[in-house]
Parts: structure tokens; sequence; C-alpha cells
């Protein structure tokens, strides 16, 4: 009967439909979820830096005029919400005369915190070392050149932020690099903090071999910071010329990238043997670097075990023709 | 004792065993710098072992197509051909030979001639490594060569990782064969009428 009712095609086009249906009323519950974290507060401020536009009314005429959002002060809701920081209200951080629309000229002279203003010295976050990360960060080319041009959210977005420690490592990899592109590979977002012209990635990496493998499995700070086993992320960005040009540096067993980005992957998953392919086999390929401990082993044996053979063929072999002549 | 000398090697064989016989040298001495590199003992600085290794690799690709295109259009083929009906006890004879016959005098169970250039070990060795494991070196090699054709996953691995893994897994191969058929080509009429022959293109027998 059913045959007769619908065709087979309208039968897949159905299910098809069905299964978008299913997986979009999920989505947009998540979705929803996910926006009901932000607070009132923070979701009444969102009502106007959530969007491209705004309006504002005139309290005595009520006349509404639409107007445009800076894209600096836009704040993705979903993003906000799903951020480290999403649980806190918008004057958590920000005055509390934001709460007066429209804002009075004071909010201008707010001061803005930094990481170490909330996290410094607090027991919670000790296992981050923030103390570490802002004494590192003052010596950096950053702090050097650009004093306070320069700060924690030039680089990381407070609204956005959040751990990457569940990130798969070749997704970080990206959302990592994606922090130093917003300026090194951004011409304008550049030339707003230096007259430096934007140096082109591509030439000045000419040297590494498989440049797109390299910029798709490492991270830019692993070459260009240095490296501090204290802390979870290096922040002391070095200047240019003292970058790692050095292939063993990652190409080795000691590889830098085992104590940057592997090391906490492998302080979790390194045995009683150092054996830490484990997780860098599943995420990565590096010569050398992560030689398979066990096809060490078997190689030495195997390889043993030919010379071995051929020792003992040798010797049958001369003690013949030893005999041999002495007949 | 007299030897029987039998022209076995033509010229172009000779230079395509030279060829190589060289670029399989320095890919094992380049491969395993890489692979055991470290920052305080550098065997080959690792950037000029990895530019060594590449060419190399390309070049070993170059001259196995000449061997594959010499073994098509002359005799050198039918050396590497073989039926299997009898094959697995001739192998064992062989074998025998190998293991136990030679240090009691025994004669080689196959006289070596223009028929026959490979006894069965041989044979099967060579078609092992010239027709399974180099090919599949050459895929694995030319694929790390451009990784973005790579899958990237496959079996909760990395396809890299995988291929690079077989990569080094066949190249170990390869370095033990070698090692192996340098000793045994001290078997001969003498210790060095072998590699003599690759030489002249004579290869001699026991009268």
């Amino acid at each position: 009967m059913i045959k007769r009712l619908i065709t087979g095609k309208q039968l897949m086009i159905t299910v098809f439909t069905g299964i978008l249906l299913v997986f979009f009323s999920v989505f947009s519950v998540v979705s929803q979820e996910k926006a009901n974290q932000l607070s009132e507060e923070s979701l009444k401020c969102l009502e106007c830096h959530g969007g491209a536009h705004y309006t504002l009314s005139d309290t005595a005429s009520g006349d509404e005029v639409k107007l445009s959002m800076y894209r600096e002060l836009r704040v993705d809701p979903l993003q906000l919400a799903g951020s480290t920081h999403g649980m806190f209200k918008c004057t958590d951080c920000h005055s509390s005369d934001y709460e007066t629309t429209p804002h009075p000229v004071s909010v201008k002279f707010e001061s803005k915190y930094a990481c170490i203003d909330c996290h410094g010295g607090d027991e919670a976050y000790a296992s981050f070392k923030f103390e570490t990360i802002e004494e590192e960060y003052g010596k950096s080319v950053h702090a050097e050149l650009l004093g306070d041009d320069f700060s924690c959210w030039s680089c990381h977005n407070p609204h956005y932020y959040k751990l990457s420690k569940d990130i798969p490592i070749v997704d970080r990899v990206a959302v990592d690099n994606e922090m130093c592109l917003q300026c090194h590979g951004n011409e304008i977002k550049f030339s707003d903090l230096t007259e430096r012209e934007l140096p082109i990635l591509i030439d000045k990496h000419d040297w590494l071999p498989n440049q797109t493998l390299h910029f798709k499995k490492v991270r830019c700070i692993d070459c260009h910071a240095q490296q501090n086993d204290s802390i979870m992320v290096a922040h002391l960005i070095k200047p240019s010329s003292q970058a790692i040009n050095d292939c063993v540096k990652c190409h080795s067993t000691n590889s830098i990238l085992v104590s940057s980005l592997y090391k906490h992957e492998v302080a979790q998953q390194r045995n009683e043997a150092g054996f830490y392919n484990g997780i860098i086999m599943n995420q990565a390929y590096l010569i050398s670097a992560n030689r398979n401990y066990f096809l060490n082993i078997a190689s030495i044996v195997v390889f043993g075990l030919t010379l071995l053979a051929i020792a003992v063929h040798a010797y049958f072999r001369t003690r013949k023709s030893t005999s041999n002549a002495s007949k | 004792m007299q030897a029987n000398k039998v022209y076995l090697y033509p010229v172009w064989v000779r230079l395509w065993h030279l060829s190589n016989a060289l670029l399989c040298l320095l890919l094992i001495f380049t491969g395993v710098s890489m692979q055991y590199a470290s920052a305080e003992s550098p065997f080959i600085r690792f950037d000029i072992a990895v530019s060594i290794h590449n060419l190399c690799g390309i070049l070993l690709t170059v001259s196995y197509l000449a061997f594959i295109i010499g073994n098509l259009t002359t005799g050198n083929g039918k050396y590497y051909r073989q039926r299997i009906k009898g094959y697995f006890k001739e192998i064992m004879q062989q074998a025998r030979y190998y293991s136990y016959g030679m240090f009691v005098g025994e004669p080689a169970p196959f006289k070596i001639n223009e028929e026959r250039k490979f006894n069965p070990i041989q044979k099967l060795t060579y078609i092992l490594i010239m027709y399974v494991a180099l090919p599949f070196i050459f895929i694995t090699g030319w694929a790390l060569l451009f990784p973005e054709f790579i899958v990237t996953r496959l079996f909760q691995f990395g396809g890299i990782t995988l291929t690079s893994l077989l990569h080094a897994m066949l190249g170990f191969l390869v370095s033990l064969f070698l090692i192996i058929h340098v000793y045994f080509c001290t078997i001969g009429h003498t210790v060095g009428s072998n590699f003599k022959s690759m030489i002249n293109g004579y290869h001699e027998t026991h009268n």
C-alpha cells in the first residue's frame, strides 16, 4: 500500500527532511540553552551590543532612530554564552555607569581590567600561574615595543575566551594561530599598532619546508615564544630575529613541541617506558619526535638477530674453509 | 679451483645496480639520521638530510622505472618470473644448502647459468623487494613529499602518521635486505667474485 502512495524518492526526501528537522530542533534547543546562561542584565546590554544595529528612542518625543553599532562594540551573544566568562554580567567587569542609557561620558574613563586583576593571587587559578604569565608578557616584544597600546585583550577576546584544553590539538593550533593572524595577517589592524610594513608571512617563512603543513600543525608561539615549562602557554613572544629556525628543535625526541603544545597530553599519557607516542601519533606526525617505542625495540631485536645469524653462518663457513685447506 | 664465466649482467643492469646501491645507501644513512635526529649530536644536519633523502628518493624512483622498463624490453625480466608449482620444494632445498649443505661441502643445488640467474631464495627475496617493498616505499615516500594528498585520519590514527610509519618500516626492511644481500654476495666462487661480477658483468661459477 505504501508503495502505491509514495515513491522511494519521496520517502527518502521525507526521511531526510525529518532528520534535518530533528537536527535543527536539537541545535536550536542547544543554542537556546547557551543563550539562557547569560544573565538578564547581560541580555539587556546585548539588545544593542548583540547585533549590527540598535534602536535609540527619544523618551520625550517618542521618536526612534535605528543606528549602526560599531564593530568593536559588538558582542556575539552565542559566543559570549559559550565562553569562560559567559556567566558574568557585563557590569561585573564594566562600569556600572553602563546601566544608564544612553551611556554617560564617564564610561569612557573606566579602567580596563587585565587578566591578573581578577586571577592574580587566587588559589582557584594557581595552576594557570597568571603571575608568571604577566611577568613573561612584560618581557615580550609586544609589551616592550607597544607598551599600553597592547594588552591581554589584544590577543584574547575576554568576551569569547574559553579554555582550549578540551579542543583537539589540530583545532587548537588553528585557534591559537588565528590570534596572531588577527594583526600579523591583517594590514589594517597591524598598521593600527605600528608604522612598520606588514611582513609577508609566506615569504618570511620560505625557509620552512611544507609550509602549509607546518602552519596547520604548529602554533606560531611554538617557535616565536620562549618556552617555559612552568606555564601552560608561553607568553614571552620574542622578536622574529630570535625565533627558532632550527629543524631539530622540533624534530627530535626532545622536541620543544613535547614541552609546549603537547605538554599536558604527554604528561597524562606518559607511561613507565617514557613512551609518549600515543597522543602525538594520534594528533600529528613529527619525524623523529614520535619514534614508536615498540617498533624501536622490535627493530633493534630484529637487527641484532640478523647480525647474529650472519656471524654464526660466517663462522661455520670459515670453519669449513679452514678444514678444507688443512686437507 | 677453475671457474667458468657466464655473462649475466649487461651494462644497463650494472649501471642500474650501481645507481640503486648508491641511492639506497644514501637513503638509509639520511633516513636513519632523520629518524634518530638530536640537537646534541646530529649525524647529518637535519635539513641537509631531508634534502638528500628527498632528492635520492626521486632519483631512485627514476632508476626503478628504468629497471621496470629494462625488464619489460630485454630478457632480464624472465629471471624474476617463477612457477608456483614445486617452488616451495626448491626453496627448502636451497635453505637446506645454506644452513647445512654448504658447511659439509655439498654442491649448490641450483647452478647459476644463462637460464637461471638467481637461486630460488634469491629470486623470492628479489621479487619481494623489487615488486612489493619498493613500490610501497615509493608510494609512501611520494605521499610524504605531498602530504596534502594523504587522508587526514584513518582508524583513529593520523593518515600522515600511518604513511610515515609504513615508510620507516619498509625502509628498515630494505636496510636489512641490504645487509643480508651483501653478506650472501660473499658466498661466491671466491669471497669477492660476486662483487667483481657486478663490475665486469661475468658471473663466476665453480667448475
